[in-house]
């Protein structure tokens, strides 16, 4: 199937977002969309599998004009998505999710027992097998949702497949399971859009590039004939400097010392210990039990075991108040349920964590509020017309940045980061790779898990690689390679 | 029209809708827009403003109250028994207001730490409050209490011209505006209301503001308590029946989303209004109070709706 988009134009009220925008895409190929966070990569597949109407232009299928009002539309020519925000409902079960408004039936009434084994190939297919089918959807980590995602995509039998970041909260081995799975959906003549700001994947597994900058379309490229360069520049519309900033701190005293710490059975025997103007980073397998150790230190999860100090007192917090009033500050993972309140403007999710340093008496002031606000947006170089719009209407990259920015009112001592760049573009990474350089110039120690091992291996001084809730060892970043870290990960030591 | 032009005029649907209907009543009935009729209107629904503030607050972390009907009765019992058994008026009003926060301070507890559904944990308050104030005054009116303060609370004057319970009114409006405009108590209201998991993880105290938000509702209930006993000279254990539906009502006309996070005190105040007024205009149009009811009901229902569609 071959899909053709010409002269695309779409604006949010005032604000334009697509502009003339064309992007084609041939059966059998692997077609990276590529642009900074905003530019309206998501925008313009919505548009195509009809969650959006385009105010302007056509969309060809196969040589016909087709007209999209609907997911149920493109649903019928074959066009599926996965949507960069997960979109599983929690209460429902993994296949109950799966297989909504579509369930097999039997006499009129839903056939359970097939759904389940439909779900369990599809599941099994990309490699996720320890999800159980009746399980409830909201219980998974983010990883395991956007594989349930990923699994319901590919069920749908569709001719044209739209990945909006797939792979922003997997690790290494889905990925490689999906790379193959793209692949042999190539082979069968399935195309394939892939939305992505992981570099690497894009140069290993697409065969051409279409870039938009400011909601234009500025050019195609074939992969074997470009380079990393030239995308960005095409991106950006400008050099971009270092993509992992170096860092010259001195390193302090030890700031965050655990020892054998444990939690309620996800995470156990984690000991380590992170310096001022250090970067411990955290590697390993989905399910390992990264986030678990941030959790534990951030007071969400209970600790049964364990000793943690921070600047040598014991550090004894047992609700996130409490970690925050000692000096912890915690990205979380998935801003859509834990960073953000999304009906809430970016200034007052910005200074939600510290707004008391903008109040007297419990009054907040508004001036030194905004100033702050305005401060942080620019610093963070966060894109939004005005900080007093939700945050929701934000692109995804520019939340996270918001998400980043409420925990820099007020420097923490110890800052635990859990995928600090999920879905930010290669200029925003940059931007908070500077950050967090800055903040660990400043003695702040710093703890970053992150699946995307270029990351860790560039950012961190040292690396933690859990398997299985243990800690499989501590590596040097400067001698580690990603072999030794995914060597350690998977067990094989 | 830019995005925020329209959603200003939104935001003020209720507000035209209130003067469209005060227009027409004025147009209908010449007494309506006489000065006295006005006060009137206002002192009839202030007992419903100063529960719908507290509401407010409740419906904001996606919540609801439905215990405030018992709590302004069980509240009044204890103020009319102080003051006939003595005790000076001021301290049995403020033990009044008093014992209403601890009701809503049970109904905060019961919802933040027992997780117990608002709905249901509320539901059972009401149920049990009522019974309460049933034992206390054996299940009928407590009268016979002279005071001079008591009885201004509810129908004093402010110069000759303004009600008490309207200045009283006007008071905790610029008070719950302040609030939740300009202090950080009320902007964890919204933050937890609107993603109580993120509120959390970002260091607000969400339990202790569910808790503190139900125990202003509560003190809220009691007060509309004080005023009612006042008018009515009398203290009934089965004073407040119904009273959470109005209060529900008016919240949810000005536009506060029944889901949380979403929503303000100057909508609240409209819808107030909004339903006072056509009780009124009603009443002066000589409407049988059969068809009032389903008027009533018919212009919520509309209001909401319009409401919605425009938020597509
Ligand atoms: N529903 C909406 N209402 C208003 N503005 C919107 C809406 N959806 C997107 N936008 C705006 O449109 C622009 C493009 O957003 P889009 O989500 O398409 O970007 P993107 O290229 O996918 O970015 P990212 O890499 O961060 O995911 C952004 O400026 C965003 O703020
Ligand atoms: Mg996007």
């Amino acid at each position: 199937m071959q899909i053709k988009m010409s002269g695309i134009s779409k604006a949010f009220g005032p604000v334009k977002v697509l502009e003339g925008v064309d992007f084609a895409l041939q059966a059998g190929e692997i077609h990276a969309l590529m642009g900074e966070n905003g530019a309206g990569k998501s925008t313009l597949m919505k548009i195509l599998c009809g969650v959006y109407q385009a105010d302007a232009g056509s969309i060809e299928v196969d040589g016909h004009a087709v007209q999209i009002r609907s997911t149920t539309d493109s649903e019928h020519l074959g066009i599926a998505i996965i949507h960069q925000e997960l979109n599983l409902i929690p209460q429902l079960s993994v296949m109950e999710n799966m297989f909504l408004a579509r369930e097999p039936r039997r006499f009129g009434v839903i056939d359970s027992g097939r759904m389940r084994e439909e779900a369990r190939r599809w599941l099994a297919l990309v490699g996720a097998t320890q999800i159980d089918p009746d399980g409830e959807a909201g219980k998974l980590s983010i990883g395991q949702q956007q594989m349930v995602e990923i699994a319901k995509a590919l069920s749908l039998n569709a001719q044209v497949l739209i990945m909006d970041e797939p792979t922003a909260a997997l690790t290494e081995r889905e990925i490689e399971k999906l790379f193959g799975i793209m692949t042999d959906l190539k082979a069968k003549g399935v195309a394939i859009v892939y939305v992505s700001h992981r570099m690497e994947e894009i140069f290993r597994i697409c065969d051409k590039i279409s870039v938009l900058r400011d909601g234009q379309f500025v050019g195609e490229r074939v992969i074997a004939e470009t380079g990393f360069d030239e995308i960005v520049r095409l991106m950006v519309g400008r050099e971009l400097g270092d993509r992992f900033p170096k860092r010259e701190v001195e390193i302090g005293a030890v700031r965050l010392a655990v020892s054998d710490l444990a939690d309620q059975g996800n995470i156990a025997g984690i000991g380590f210990e992170v310096r001022a103007g250090e970067v411990l980073g955290i590697a390993g397998l989905m399910g390992a039990g990264r986030s678990e150790i941030l959790k534990t230190l951030f007071g969400v999860n209970r600790r049964t075991h364990g000793e943690v100090s921070l600047d040598g007192q014991p550090l004894t917090a047992r609700t996130p108040s409490q970690a925050i009033a000692a000096g912890v500050g915690f990205v979380t993972e998935d801003r859509k349920s834990q960073g953000l309140v999304l009906g809430m403007s970016v200034r007052e999710n910005a200074t939600l964590v510290h707004l008391a340093q903008y109040a007297h008496g419990g009054v907040v002031n508004g001036r030194s509020e905004s100033e702050a606000v305005a401060r942080l947006v620019d610093e963070l170089h966060i894109r939004t017309r005005d900080a007093e719009l939700d945050v929701k209407s934000l692109s995804g990259g520019n939340q996270q940045k918001v998400v980043f920015a409420k925990w820099l009112a007020k420097p923490p001592k110890v800052l635990l980061l859990d995928e600090p760049t999920r879905g930010v573009d290669v200029g925003g990474k940059a931007e908070i790779y500077h950050i967090i350089n800055r903040l660990a110039a400043a003695g702040v120690a710093i703890v970053m898990v992150s699946s995307e091992l270029p990351e860790v291996l560039a950012m961190s001084d040292r690396i933690l690689v859990m398997h299985q809730g243990r800690q499989a060892g501590i590596f040097d970043a400067a001698s580690a390679t990603q072999e030794t870290i995914m060597t350690a990960a998977t067990g094989n030591n | 029209m830019t995005p925020q032009q329209k959603a200003t005029l939104q935001k003020l649907g209720p507000f035209l809708a209130l003067l469209l209907v005060c227009a027409g009543l004025a147009f209908m009935s010449p007494d309506f827009l006489s000065v006295g009729n006005l006060m009137n209107v206002l002192r009839q629904v202030s007992i419903n403003a100063l529960i719908a503030f507290g509401m407010t607050l409740v419906i904001l972390l996606g919540g609801i109250d439905l215990s405030v009907g018992s709590i302004l009765a069980l509240a009044s019992v204890f103020t009319a028994m102080m003051m006939r058994a003595g005790y000076d008026p001021i301290l049995a009003t403020l033990v009044g207001v008093l014992s209403g926060a601890v009701m809503g301070c049970v109904n905060g507890l019961v919802v933040a730490k027992g997780k117990v559904a608002p709905f249901i944990a509320t539901l059972g308050m009401m149920t049990v409050l009522r019974g309460l104030s049933l034992v206390f005054s054996n299940g009928s009116p407590i009268t016979g209490f002279q005071s001079d303060f008591f009885s201004m609370l509810g129908g004093g004057y402010l110069a000759g011209l303004v009600p008490i319970p309207v200045v009283w009114t006007l008071l905790m409006f610029a008070l719950f505006w302040f609030v939740l405009k300009k202090t950080v108590f009320g902007r964890h209201v919204y933050a937890t209301g609107g993603n109580a998991e993120a509120a959390m993880l970002s260091g607000v105290k969400t339990n202790r503001v569910q808790i503190g938000v139900y125990t202003i509702s509560g003190a809220m209930a009691a007060m509309a308590g004080m005023v009612l006993t006042s008018r009515l000279n009398s203290a009934q254990p089965t004073a407040g029946m119904g009273y959470e539906l109005d209060a529900i009502a008016a919240v949810v006309l000005g536009g506060t989303s029944l889901a949380g996070g979403r929503g303000w005190i100057f909508g609240t105040l409209v819808g107030v209004l909004l339903i006072g007024v056509l009780n009124n205009g009603l009443n002066l149009l000589g409407v049988s109070s059969f068809y009032q009811q389903v008027i009533k009901g018919s212009v919520i229902l509309l209001a909401v709706l319009l409401d919605r569609s425009g938020k597509k």
